[in-house]
């Protein structure tokens, strides 16, 4: 298993837009996603879970990635979560 | 019997019409076992993918009606059903306990629904809606039972309702609903959002009092004011009548000037900005026909938390704003704390008067640090959009020189960094402190631009606090004393080809605008909400005549005869 922490700068944290990407790459990934912030750990494929994260702007967010491609998921799902959404 | 309502005006208008009452039937499944609990999972499938069908068929009508950004709510619903943590874990919960699949769908939602609800975040509360939404949905498929339709009124009416879900929403028949209320939600609500994009007047979170209203009750509503009237009096129908026939004929005149520009009669154009304070702030410009950002208060970043922001946030939220403006000019005004503005977590002494004290750029030049990062952050942002940067509160020239000195080091340290900056950034000041009006020249020479600040401006000139009630009457914008500092600041500029604009109230104010564009003011920065009626005024003065006008008013003595001047010539013009 690895893990890394992020610190969120969208201006407006992490709402629907964002999500729905991050929630759309990381089903794409065989591995377990857990999305963890402020003590709270949920499944990174579940949008719905992911929102009652209540992520805002310069929250460090840690990922927890097990299983297959894990490395490059990580890659992967850190830029979109370090990213500036429209 | 009459009956009053108030709740938040979420989308502009009046209307008067019966009320329509739309219940959500509220259900509750009992628990029950199932004998065969594939069957049962199978019977779930079968709910979702009809949920499925249904909500592309909404989110194309969506997307054909008001286009593909409202559209994007349904393709979040068409989501929450691949939602693994919702949809897995209810499969898993029937084929585990044996369970009824209406009662695996409620618990399991009810948790989202809780969970969403009690978030800080307003915006996120409202997701909640969403899951309520989408799980209605699917409970009605299971059920085999119609979903609530609004679809099917086929008369004038106001919709009455607890709250109106997305999928409401887009069914609703403009033909026939007027207008909406309800008794939950905000200004960032769906329903709140949608009623803005329909155009229809809407009013929300009006309380559970709400639900007294009966089908057929005659309702007033002005959704302007957020007020709502059930049963009202003749007298009150023949005057809300009027009232609204005056506000539509406005509205219409308003809507027109949206993408015009702002041009005098006799052909000399001005420029007409928004003053905003926060990130949503600039859409609500664009809304309203702004050709630029004239202040972007920069306090919001530093207040409510419990920490400095860094410069890659602030570095984000400039970014945010000159990007959306899309390459129309944006004044950020640098750090304006003090006065009544304070920062708990830095500490800073009790000043016994705070308006006369360590305040905007004084502090900002105390604490290099502070204003070091801001600058960076601006400067950084500066390629995505046309900055321009402007100084609060400078008395003296040896304060616009230190300024001027800590951007141009922080500029040289960027360069040298390799950062991309833009090629030219106009540099700025406020001017609202009284010696900087009166030696407006001496400044003239160093900046690229002015910006009057006018309710600091009045309340210096004056001396007289303007938190404080029993001094209000000397708050004059119009006194021959602020004129002639604003002449004077005008014609400073003018002198060094420098532009000058304003952005305190003053600039929105009808009866000041005809004597500001007589005097030559270039830009008007005001509230959002003023911009399209200023632009109408000016539309119909005349730059040449109220220059003279403007002569004529500043020779008089007294505040209230240079206003019954201006009314009295603005009304003769217009009507000429």
């Amino acid at each position: 298993m690895i893990s890394k922490t992020f610190t969120i700068i969208n201006p407006t944290g992490f709402h629907v837009r964002p999500t729905k990407a991050f929630v759309q790459a990381a089903s794409g990934y065989p591995c377990k996603i857990s999305v963890i912030n402020k003590g709270k750990k949920v499944n990174g494929k579940s949008s719905l879970s992911m929102l009652t994260l209540g992520i805002a702007s310069q929250d460090e967010v840690t990922l927890e990635i097990d299983g297959e491609r894990e490395a490059e998921a990580m890659e992967h799902l850190g830029k979109l979560l370090t990213q500036i959404h429209e | 019997m009459e009956q009053i309502f108030k709740g938040i005006g979420a989308s502009r208008g009046l209307v008067a019409a019966r009320a329509f009452v739309y219940k959500l039937e509220s259900y509750v499944p009992a628990q029950a076992q199932v004998e065969q609990p594939d069957l049962e999972v199978e019977r779930f499938q079968t709910a979702i993918r009809q949920a499925q069908a249904e909500l592309e068929q909404i989110r194309d009508i969506t997307e054909r009606r008001l286009g593909s950004d409202k559209a994007e709510i349904f393709e979040g619903h068409l989501m929450i059903l691949e939602d693994p943590d919702l949809i897995d874990v209810i499969i898993e919960k029937v084929k585990e306990e044996s369970v009824n699949a209406e009662y695996a769908l409620y618990v399991t939602s009810r948790s989202f629904i809780d969970m969403l609800s009690q978030m800080d975040d307003e915006y996120l509360r409202e997701r909640a809606a969403d899951v309520r939404d989408v799980c209605n949905r699917i409970m009605n498929n299971l059920r085999g039972k119609q979903q609530a339709d609004l679809s099917a009124i086929s008369e004038e009416c106001i919709v009455i309702a607890e709250d109106l879900t997305p999928s409401d929403t887009a069914k609703l028949n403009l033909d026939y609903v007027k207008g909406f209320v309800t008794e939950i939600g905000s200004r960032t609500s769906h329903s709140a959002i949608m009623a803005r994009s329909l155009g229809i007047p809407a009013i929300v979170g009006a309380g559970a009092e709400l639900s007294r209203i009966e089908t057929g009750t005659m309702i007033v509503m002005d959704a302007t004011e957020g007020v709502l009237r059930a049963n009202p009096s003749t007298e009150e129908l023949i005057e809300f009548g009027e009232k609204k026939i005056r506000y539509d004929q406005r509205q219409a005149e308003f809507a027109k000037w949206v993408n015009r520009s702002s041009v005098s009669s006799d052909g000399h154009s001005v420029e007409l900005a928004a003053n905003i304070g926060k990130l949503e702030d600039v859409q609500k410009a664009l809304d309203n026909g702004a050709e630029a950002i004239g202040l972007f208060r920069t306090e919001f970043l530093y207040m409510g938390r419990s920490k400095l922001p860094t410069e890659d946030e602030q570095f984000n939220s400039y970014k945010y704003v000159l990007e959306k403006m899309n390459g129309k000019p944006v004044v950020i005004r640098t750090l304006d704390i003090g006065g009544d503005k304070e920062l708990p977590y830095l500490n800073l002494p009790k000043e016994s008067n705070p308006f006369l004290g360590q305040r905007a750029l004084r502090f900002c030049l105390d604490r290099p640090d502070i204003f070091r990062t801001q600058l960076r952050a601006l400067l950084r942002a500066s390629r995505y959009g046309n900055l321009k940067i402007m100084f609060p509160m400078i008395a003296v020239l040896s304060e616009l020189h230190a300024a001027k000195q800590l951007l141009e080091e922080e500029k040289r340290k960027l360069e040298a960094e390799g950062v991309e900056l833009a090629e030219r950034i106009e540099v700025g000041m406020m001017i609202e402190v009284p010696s900087a009006a009166i030696s407006a020249d001496l400044f003239a020479k160093e900046v690229d631009f002015f910006s009057i600040g006018t309710n600091d401006l009045i309340q210096y000139t004056m001396a007289a606090d303007r938190m404080n009630e029993t001094v209000s009457y000397l708050y004059q914008p119009c006194h021959p004393s602020i004129l002639r500092l604003i002449r004077m600041v005008i014609e400073a500029g003018r002198k060094e080809g420098k532009w000058v604009g304003m952005c305190g109230e003053m600039a929105g104010d009808e009866t000041a605008i005809p004597l500001l564009l007589g005097l030559g003011l270039h830009e008007f920065s005001m509230s959002a909400s003023s911009i399209l009626p200023a632009r109408e005024l000016i539309g119909h003065l005349s730059r040449k005549e109220w220059s003279s006008l403007a002569d004529e008013a500043m020779a008089l003595k007294t505040q209230e005869e240079i206003i019954a001047f201006v009314r009295n010539h603005k009304q003769g013009g217009q009507n000429a």
